[in-house]
């Protein structure tokens, strides 16, 4: 039994936030809101450049073949900044589920999404919109029936705003000449991979949501002084923050489980990854809650960045996978007859 | 990272599941807030310390098994899934035991801890005041140094178990001109001294759980003093982290606790689904209990690789405190009308102990610090914000 994360996984994250701290700013994102496609190529090619886009690609096609649990501490860097380059989507789902496929797809494009040259989006059938759709050279589209790997000719798409300026949705239609790669069995277990990575992926970032979220209120709580003392010296303003710190603190160990899962192709996996989405997100909209609180008025505005934070949160809540989804998977498990459930069977 | 038991580990879970299936009572002990249930469960901490399952994480020449703190999440989920009796000593072998491992001395250690481990000692707290609550440091009981004795004068309050325990351990003014948490002293009093005035409280249940202590001239060994004179806000600080921690609370009794609203939910599914909050509850339930587990799996990898506990220890109070709530709360919602009824009421089947852990839940945020004063350690030490 070791819940640790290794010394260079740790080192690893730390490298990688001091990047995206200095990197990805407030108003860097802010700049990329502005541009018709959303996209920062400058960024992404320094993402790749570190190894980021190829992380997860086997070292033959190129990448540094690590897996979902290397790349979940990153994920919950990616939430801090509210990183807007879908390097969440590339690294722990894409690619993961292209690895899984196999073939030719995986050895004629793993290598060009290393390289950062690829820009790949993922979507399924339970979501429906496909985040980056009309920016990337390469579409994986999971049913429960069928799987598609497509180029950009092969589909169109319909842009969909999002209250996050940073998401850019589109409503893809395929193309007469798209034909799946896998079906049946296979495009079933290639579902629930793009699913529970999504909603993974989607969990981590919303605990660096959080936490940003909470530094940002109590930086803002300790300089703004109403009644003489800094609002943060109330108890009812600290009050707010605690709770917050409480619900993230116990989200995150769910969250390291289920990457664990995934990585190791564990049974049960996929109950992991929908308590884990569901606790993660939970922490993140009661931190957007209570940190538009703290800030007052303030936090209504479009120029206090809180709302770059609070949005993706917002939005990450009903990505791959909604609350019903996910409650519906955990019900399932707990509900059933014989269900090994108590003290003693979290690890069993 | 491995998320997986080692053979040892799985074999240390198989010695104390067949011990406990031999001799865990086959009848529930009555509850040790009366007399002869107090003996009961004295009889059976006896047994346990005959087994050496009493304190699996004390060193061995003191009847433990220096389990590591994985080790002791296993045993405590034997231990609950076995529905083996609550432990009468708790304030001794939880939380005085590993006070004394750190600050007694050699002498204290050998005269407190074997009668502690057999039963022969049960403790009882001596923190609060009437008006020393939440705010700690405004204790004023006195110990008045004279030779080698103290005298102490005062009173203590919610004393838990202290109506039929042997010996208290509290934090007394040793200092009369020192103020707030200088000048306090961690004395340990033997509950039959002359001058000692035990006057028990009846709790929430009608059962004298707590007790009021009146102290008039009480005379105590020096040798009882543990740590330092006017260190006794440190000392008590350190038992504190105990209270709070995961010693005292660990994850098996909420799993558990969920495990049975599940089986209450389906029983009851067809009334409880017409309000489709309860089984929303269930399923939250559930899922922060395991968070809870999990969660403290991580923190006792963490600190067996030399990692420290800090501030975020206050959200683990918060965080189980307000689950037993939560849970017990739904489940009454899914007793429904029968909720209300006492287990011997005659028409009362089913009903469990499901009142009993709803009312003693009521006391998870209060004790040990209150919930409020959590949130303010966490929200200054952990947060930084400002005082």
């Amino acid at each position: 039994m070791d819940f640790t994360f290794s010394e260079d996984q740790l080192l690893f994250r730390d490298s990688v936030r001091d990047f995206l701290v200095n990197e990805v700013t407030p108003e860097r994102v802010r700049a990329s809101w502005e541009k018709d496609d959303g996209r920062d190529a400058e960024l992404w090619q320094q993402l790749a450049e570190l190894g980021l886009c190829g992380m997860t690609v086997p070292e033959d096609f190129g990448g540094l073949g690590m897996n979902e649990l290397d790349f979940v501490l990153l994920a919950q860097e990616c939430g801090y900044v509210a990183l807007p380059e879908p390097l969440v989507n590339t690294a722990l789902v894409a690619v993961p589920v292209l690895s899984r496929l196999g073939g030719e797809a995986a050895s004629e494009y793993l290598p060009r999404i290393a390289s950062g040259e690829l820009r790949v989006a993922v979507g399924c059938s339970e979501n429906g919109l496909v985040e980056d759709a009309a920016q990337a050279g390469l579409l994986l589209w999971a049913e429960p029936e069928a799987f598609y790997v497509l180029t950009a000719e092969q589909f169109s798409t319909r842009y969909n705003p999002s209250v996050d300026p940073s998401r850019r949705l589109y409503a893809v239609e395929l193309g007469s000449d798209a034909k799946p790669v896998a079906t049946g069995d296979q495009a079933q277990a290639l579902y629930q991979a793009v699913l529970d990575r999504g909603a993974l992926g989607a969990a981590a970032q919303a605990l660096g949501l959080a936490q940003r979220m909470i530094d940002i209120s109590v930086q803002y709580s300790s300089e703004r002084q109403q009644f003489g003392k800094p609002i943060g010296s109330f108890q009812a303003v600290k009050h707010h923050m605690a709770n917050v710190a409480v619900r993230l603190e116990y989200a995150k160990a769910p969250v390291h489980r289920a990457a664990y899962a995934l990585a190791e192709d564990a049974a049960g996996a996929s109950e992991a990854v929908s308590h884990a989405k569901l606790v993660a997100c939970e922490a993140a909209n009661l931190a957007a809650k209570n940190s538009i609180q703290v800030h007052g008025a303030m936090g209504y505005t479009w120029e206090v960045d809180l709302h770059i934070f609070m949005k993706k949160a917002w939005a990450l809540a009903g990505s791959f996978g909604d609350t019903g989804f996910h409650k519906q998977r955990i019900a399932e498990h707990i509900f059933a007859d014989g269900a090994a459930l108590g003290a003693g069977t979290t690890f069993a | 990272m491995k998320l997986n038991f080692t053979e040892q580990q799985n074999a240390f879970r198989e010695e104390i599941r067949t011990w406990l299936a031999e001799n865990v009572p086959a009848e529930p002990l009555k509850t040790f807030d009366t007399e002869e249930g107090f003996q009961q469960h004295r009889e059976w901490e006896a047994t346990l310390n005959k087994g050496r399952w009493g304190m699996v994480t004390w060193p061995e020449d003191l009847g433990g098994r220096a389990c590591d703190l994985i080790e002791w999440l296993i045993f405590e989920e034997e231990y609950y899934r076995a529905g083996a009796p609550l432990r009468v000593n708790q304030n001794g072998i939880f939380l005085l035991g590993p006070t004394l491992m750190e600050y007694g001395t050699q002498e204290q250690k050998e005269r407190f801890l074997p009668r502690m481990a057999t039963g022969e000692d049960v403790w009882a707290q001596g923190w609060s005041e009437p008006n020393a609550g939440s705010d700690m440091a405004a204790i004023r009981s006195t110990a008045k140094r004279e030779g080698d004795k103290y005298i102490i004068n005062g009173q203590k309050t919610w004393s838990t178990r202290a109506v039929w325990a042997d010996w208290l351990f509290g934090m007394f003014r040793t200092d009369p001109e020192s103020e707030r948490h200088r000048g306090l002293t961690f004395i340990l009093v033997p509950l039959d001294t002359p001058g000692i005035t035990v006057r028990p409280i009846p709790q929430l249940d009608g059962l004298p759980g707590f007790a009021e202590i009146f102290f008039d001239n009480v005379e105590v060994d020096v040798s009882n003093r543990l740590g330092d004179e006017g260190a006794g806000w440190s000392v008590a600080m350190a038992t504190a982290g105990f209270e709070r921690g995961l010693m005292l609370r660990s994850p098996a009794r909420f799993q558990e606790t969920a495990r049975r609203l599940v089986e209450l939910y389906r029983a009851n599914q067809a009334s409880a689904d017409r309000d489709p909050g309860v089984r929303d509850a269930v399923i939250r339930a559930w899922m922060d209990a395991e968070s809870y587990c999990l969660s403290t799996y991580q923190t006792a990898c963490r600190l067996s690789q030399g990692g420290k506990i800090g501030a975020e220890s206050s959200t683990n109070k918060i965080f189980w405190s307000e689950l037993d709530q939560n849970m017990h709360g739904t489940a009454m919602s899914l007793l429904g009308a029968r909720a209300e009824l006492l287990p011997h009421a005659p028409d009362a089947q089913g009903v469990g102990t499901w009142l009993d852990g709803w009312m003693f839940a009521q006391s998870g945020p209060i004790y040990a610090g209150t919930n409020e004063i959590q949130r303010n350690i966490i929200a200054e030490r952990m947060l930084g914000m400002p005082r």
